[in-house]
């Protein structure tokens, strides 16, 4: 087409000049509005982070306080009705003396250690306050008297004297101190009586309970007997264990698939069918994972049930696709001339791979590992069909043995029926998990910008 | 298109009838190519290309875009080999070597064809480290004593060491495009290569860089065999003994740079030199 029968050739320029001067506004307020709804979705997102993180630690933090109550027990002979403990001395043999000490702890065990309990309560109650036994045990939480029995057994000499021991205040004491429960509620409706609950208010007035860092969240196990003192110790390894066995398994196992599928694999119908799989395996609900778990792991290869190391196998499955995609996405964005660069050189294909793409991508490799890590380690419906959902009040000493997660350790105490106490363990249990994400993800920045550096 | 084939084959053969290059250079054959054909998938990109690349002298190609030079280039040392759905049919030698020859490892005789690249590539690593990694992986020095002369010989003779001597740690990509380019060339003439191929080996420097180069790619000739592709003509005119053109696919014309530049035989060629095509 000649220039002259163009239609911009019949404008001047002027006239073209304004014709485009008049299409900027439209132009800058599409721009405008494009940006202000991009900013306005930012601020949304970050609105609900925050107010998500806000109120889990609204709620958490006062879960990592305990309530001590400083009790003086005297271990009266009276109570501690008990032989002196056997001594090696008085006996033939070691068999013998074995026998007897084994008899002396069984007596010591079988004593009602919660008179005990209740004396030294009693003692440290103003005098002549009057509260039924049942209810003045309320008070302090069920494993007190273990607590009592232990010191005694640790030192029998203390027979007869007066120590100063911390037991912890019960759960629902803890709802009346912390204000968990109202106050304004009648009698029928609190979980402790109005003996107990006055009492309690004189202990934390006259110094007898006090508040200290909970400890005993971070280092104990689950407890459903003692509420007060149950922890996530049991979880944590349990999860740790997992995270170990996912890492030691999906990384290798996925970074090896993708460079195969990437850099080696012809390409055919097979590996095409392959790599179609793989992404649908992506989005597989992982509940399925869990069935899986359950079918092969447990019930045809006879691995135990509710242990970290199937927990970790299951997590692993579901981790492999993410990493395999996110590996080959790597793989492939690597500049075709570093490539010819090392070929030209005379590298082999392996040469290739390991001396120079891999190390180019090793940082996105090791971001997309974390990411499918920690998207495992928050994962909870495939642990609860192969039985990690069951209560363990132990920390499991290998991945052999029973263990729950973080994640079903949160689901299974937001299920507690002590909602008043257990509402704030919950979302504590939520900070511990999310502390430990941020942990892992900060290890993930960290190596990153290491190897940055370094490249 | 048939018909320009037959004619371009006629060409060819007066050509070759009538002179034969390499001779006339005094250099012995060091490659032979014999009907190169080459296919990506159905599209024939190179219409059986015959040629003689003389000793330790430097041989150009030029042609316009897409004209089949940078193919024919990467047959020569078989880096067609890496891209899906190329075929390559015809023989090259390097001496009596048949290097499609189905027993010939690929890797060793890319260790005596080395490559530079279009675009500036060092690795992604020090200046020490991108000379050094051809003699390690291939196993030519022996010791510490023997890689450090190594680098420094091969920096040396690609008149980069002076500038780099004191930052021989630091990353070769932090280097400017000349320099780059030059470490390419150090980082393959470090494995001990009989042949080095030069893709359009300035076409992404600036002036001074490339003349720089230009001035190594001559110094370069005493030892090694070197083919380059290019696109600018001067170039060719400047650094090569013999020329081909190349357009479509065909090898149009070769000879001596001189003849091709001052009288060329085919109409075509005499147009691209003009300027007419391209």
């Amino acid at each position: 087409m000649a220039i002259d029968t163009l239609p911009i050739a019949k404008q001047t320029p002027a006239e073209r000049t304004q014709v485009v001067h008049d299409g900027l506004r439209a132009r800058h307020l599409s721009e405008n509005i494009f940006k202000g709804l991009g900013l306005a979705a930012i601020i949304l997102a970050l609105g609900f982070v925050a107010l998500l993180f806000t109120d889990i630690i609204r709620k958490g933090l006062p879960a990592f306080t305990q309530e001590n109550m400083h009790l003086s027990v005297n271990f009266d002979p009276a109570i501690v009705k008990v032989d002196p403990v056997p001594i090696r001395n008085g006996f033939a043999s070691e068999a013998e003396y074995q026998a007897a000490s084994l008899k002396w702890q069984r007596s010591v065990a079988l004593l009602n250690w919660n008179k005990v309990v209740e004396a030294s309560l009693r003692a440290a109650a103003p005098a002549g306050y009057e509260i039924d036994t049942k209810d003045l045990l309320t008070i302090a939480e069920t494993d007190a008297r273990h607590e009592i029995r232990e010191r005694f057994v640790a030192n029998p000499t203390l027979l007869g004297q007066t120590v100063d021991i911390d037991v912890l205040a019960s759960a629902s004491a803890v709802n009346w101190i912390k204000g968990n429960i109202d106050r304004s509620l009648q009698d029928s409706q609190q979980q402790l009586s109005p003996e107990a609950r006055s009492l309690i208010d004189t202990f934390v007035e006259n110094g007898v309970i006090s508040r200290g860092f909970a400890w005993s969240i971070l280092t104990n196990v689950d407890s459903r007997a003692a509420p007060a003192s149950a922890g996530l110790a049991g979880a944590f390894f349990g999860s740790l264990y997992m995270m170990i066995i996912v890492i030691l398994l999906a990384v290798p196992i996925g970074v090896a698939s993708a460079i195969y599928l990437e850099e080696f694999a012809p390409k055919s119908k097979v590996t095409d069918f392959i790599e179609v799989n793989i992404n649908n395996l992506a989005a597989v609900p992982s509940i399925v994972f869990g069935l899986l778990g359950a079918a092969v792991f447990i019930n045809y290869m006879h691995l135990p049930i509710s242990a970290p190391l199937v927990g970790g196998l299951v997590l692993t499955l579901m981790t492999l696709p993410t990493i395999i995609i996110a590996t080959r996405g790597a793989l492939l964005g690597v500049s075709p001339a570093l490539r010819q660069a090392a070929l030209g050189m005379g590298a082999s294909k392996t040469q290739m791979v390991f001396h120079h793409v891999l190390p180019v991508t090793f940082p996105s490799i090791l971001t997309a590992t974390i990411i499918g890590v920690a998207h495992a380690l928050g994962e909870t419906a495939p642990l609860l069909l192969i039985g990690m959902k069951a209560f363990v009040a132990s920390v499991p000493a290998t991945p052999m043995d029973q263990a729950t997660a973080l994640p079903v350790q949160i689901y299974l105490w937001q299920g507690n029926e002590d909602r008043n106490f257990f509402e704030p363990r919950t979302a504590a249990a939520i900070m511990v998990l999310l502390a430990f994400m941020i942990v892992l993800n900060g290890i993930a920045v960290y190596l990153r910008s290491r190897l940055e550096k370094r490249a | 298109m048939d018909v320009l084939a037959g004619k371009i084959k006629m060409t060819q053969q007066t050509v070759n009838s009538t002179m034969n290059p390499a001779d006339m250079l005094d250099r012995p054959i060091r490659l032979t190519a014999k009907d190169v054909t080459v296919h990506y998938g159905a599209k024939q990109a190179l219409h059986g290309i015959s040629i003689n690349i003389p000793d330790r002298a430097v041989t150009s190609f030029i042609g316009p875009s897409g004209c089949g030079k940078s193919t024919f280039l990467r047959c020569i040392n078989r880096m067609n080999d890496t891209i899906e759905g190329a075929r390559v049919g015809g023989t090259i030698k390097l001496d009596e070597q048949d290097i499609y020859d189905p027993n010939l490892d690929v890797v060793e005789l890319r260790a005596r064809i080395g490559m530079v690249f279009q675009k500036p590539n060092p690795f992604p690593k020090s200046i020490y480290e991108n000379v050094a990694y051809g003699p390690k992986i291939h196993g030519l020095a022996k010791s510490k004593t023997d890689m450090d002369e190594i680098v420094i010989s091969s920096l040396r003779k690609a008149g980069l060491f002076e500038e780099v001597k004191d930052r021989l740690n630091e990353p070769g990509t932090g280097l400017s495009g000349g320099q780059q380019q030059r470490l390419c060339i150090a980082r393959a003439i470090a494995v001990g290569p009989e042949v080095i191929l030069m893709d359009e080996p300035c076409s992404a420097l600036d002036p001074i860089a490339t003349a720089i180069i230009e001035e190594l790619i001559d110094e370069l000739r005493e030892n090694y065999t070197i083919v380059i592709v290019t696109h600018s003509m001067q170039q060719a005119a400047r650094v090569s003994q013999k020329t081909a053109f190349f357009h479509l696919g065909n090898l149009i014309e070769e000879g001596v740079t001189e003849d091709i530049f001052t009288n060329p035989v085919n109409k075509q060629t005499q147009d691209y030199i003009m300027g007419r095509i391209g």
